[in-house]
Formats: structure tokens, C-alpha cells, sequence
């Protein structure tokens, strides 16, 4: 897909500005009643794009992280009861579903720091145009794969 | 004329009611965690799988311990909020905050219970 192709679909970002400083004629919070605003198109209409996909990963690891959160603090929990209640946990988070449970948990932390960075580099004003958003949300993709593999054979 | 500033009439506003005070927290404990969390992959996954006498030796060390207890305090503090603003975007009035509440009672208690297993296995 061509990139300018892109543009038609491009949300106003280099509009923001305006947000900062309201131009005359724009309704303040609070006096919205009766402004006629824009829908945002829906997810089914609109074309999937990396950084829209990107953005939805960042959701959806670090909403999906708490599952992580709580098979570790059970395992920290087992360890801290005696030994035989750990070895039966230590047994089920290292069998066959637990590796890929943990494998999967090491995936998402990973895209979600990688996410979660360039979401501080965007933060600071950064990045924002459409070239170099596809790339840095290749560069999670790709790079969380990386550091998970290399998780896997490290650690 | 209206005899209000311009900052004033911002604070308490935005999407969660709290102006920038949430978004703030988000950028602050993302850069701490972007530190903890690396290093917390690790201690965690050299000490799974392993045998039960080699977890009690690594948690007895300050290091592990602490970067554990960083992890179980501020990871859950950040999923926390992050849970809202996912919230914040699906529901609204009752609903959004029935499920922040509930979240909240979770998280502490899981936060509660890591502190309290990796006390035990500090100490
Ligand atoms: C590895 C270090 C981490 C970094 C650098 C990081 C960074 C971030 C940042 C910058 C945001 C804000 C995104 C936004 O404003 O839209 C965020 C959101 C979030 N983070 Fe993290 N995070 C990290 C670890 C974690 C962990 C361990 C968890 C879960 C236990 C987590 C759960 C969440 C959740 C639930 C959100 C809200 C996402 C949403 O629905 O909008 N994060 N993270």
C-alpha cells in the first residue's frame, strides 16, 4: 500500500494546536450543547493500518498483563506456603500450557514496554507524522519478537 | 466577561476528570518501569523452574527482593490506572465506576497478597 495512500484517512494530528490555543468560534468544555461534531469512523469501516493496529496491541497486552500478574504472585504466594504446594505450581507454570502461557506473558511485556516508549516519544511531541509512525510501529512488532526470543534463550 | 482563567476553568477536566494529573502518573511510572520490568524478567524467569532451595536463596537477596517488590507495587499501581482509562473508554456514569471500584479492591489485594508471599520469602 503506497503511504500517501494513507492521507485521506489521516485524523488532523497536525491540528493540535488548536487544542492549546482555542481560535474564535470554538465552544469551550462545558458550553457544548448543540455543536455538531464530527463522528469518528467506526472500526469496522475503517482500514486497518500499523498504527492503529499498534495502538490496539498496546490496549490489549497491558489490559491482558494482570493474567500474568496474578500466575506470579500465585507462584511467589506457593513458594512462600512450603515446598510441596511450590513444586506443585513451579510444575504446572513450567509444563507444556505454562511455558506457552509464559512465553506468550513475555511477548506482550515486551511489545508493551516497546509500545509504551514510543508512546513517551509521541508524548513529547515526537514522531507523529505518518512515515515514521509506521515505522516506529514496525519497529515494536519486530522488536518485541527479538527480545522475546531472546528472553527464551537467556533466560 | 467571564472572571475565570483560562486554567482554572481546565482543571478537573478531560476525559477522566482529573486533567493531567492521570496521564502524568502514566508517563512516570512507564519510565520507572521501563527499568524494573527488564529486570524483573530476569530474576522471575531464572528462578522458575527452579528447585525450591534455589528460590529461597535468590528472594534472600536484597536485589531480587527489591526489584520484586518495585515490580508487585508499582506494575500493579500502573495496571491499575490503565484499567481505567480502558474503562473510561467503553462505559460511562455507574458502570464506570462500579468497575473501577472492583478493579481497585483487586488489584490492591493482589498487590497485598505479592508483598506479603515476598516477605516471607525475603525475610
Ligand atoms: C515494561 C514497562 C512498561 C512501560 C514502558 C509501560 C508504558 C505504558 C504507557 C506509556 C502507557 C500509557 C499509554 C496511553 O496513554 O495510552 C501504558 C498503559 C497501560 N499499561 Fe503499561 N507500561 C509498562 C508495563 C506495564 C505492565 C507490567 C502492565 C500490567 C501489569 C501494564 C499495564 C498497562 C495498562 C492496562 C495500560 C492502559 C492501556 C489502555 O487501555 O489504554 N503496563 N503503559
Amino acid at each position: 500500500m503506497p503511504l500517501n495512500a494513507l492521507e485521506e484517512y489521516r485524523w488532523p494530528a497536525p491540528d493540535c494546536g488548536a487544542m492549546a490555543e482555542p481560535k474564535k468560534g470554538i465552544v469551550m468544555a462545558g458550553e457544548t450543547k448543540g455543536v455538531e461534531r464530527p463522528l469518528s469512523p467506526h472500526l469496522q469501516i475503517y482500514r486497518w493500518q500499523v498504527p492503529m493496529l499498534t495502538s490496539i496491541l498496546t490496549r490489549v497486552t497491558g489490559n491482558a498483563l494482570i493474567v500474568t500478574s496474578v500466575l506470579v504472585i500465585w507462584w511467589l504466594g506457593a513458594a512462600a506456603t512450603g515446598e510441596e504446594y511450590f513444586n506443585t505450581v513451579n510444575g504446572i507454570m513450567t509444563s507444556f500450557i505454562g511455558d506457552i502461557v509464559m512465553t506468550l506473558s513475555v511477548l506482550g511485556v515486551w511489545y508493551h514496554f516497546l509500545a509504551g516508549l514510543r508512546h513517551l516519544y509521541y508524548d513529547a511531541g515526537k514522531g507523529l507524522d505518518i512515515p515514521t509512525a509506521e515505522k516506529l510501529g514496525w519497529a515494536c512488532l519486530i522488536g518485541s519478537v527479538v527480545l522475546t526470543i531472546l528472553t527464551v534463550i537467556i533466560v | 466577561m467571564r472572571y475565570i482563567t483560562d486554567r482554572k476553568r481546565a482543571v478537573g477536566k478531560g476525559a477522566a476528570g482529573s486533567g493531567t494529573g492521570h496521564h502524568w502518573y502514566m508517563q512516570v511510572s512507564a519510565a520507572g518501569l521501563a527499568f524494573i520490568v527488564p529486570t524483573f524478567i530476569y530474576i522471575f524467569g531464572k528462578a522458575l523452574g527452579s528447585d525450591y532451595a534455589t528460590v529461597l536463596e535468590t528472594f534472600s537477596h536484597p536485589i531480587p527482593a527489591i526489584v520484586t517488590g518495585l515490580m508487585i507495587i508499582f506494575g500493579l499501581h500502573h495496571f491499575n490506572r490503565g484499567f481505567e482509562t480502558l474503562m473510561q473508554d467503553y462505559a460511562r456514569g455507574h458502570t464506570l465506576k462500579i468497575s473501577i471500584i472492583l478493579m481497585t479492591v483487586f488489584t490492591y489485594g493482589l498487590m497485598a497478597t505479592g508483598l506479603f508471599s515476598l516477605a516471607k520469602l525475603a525475610l
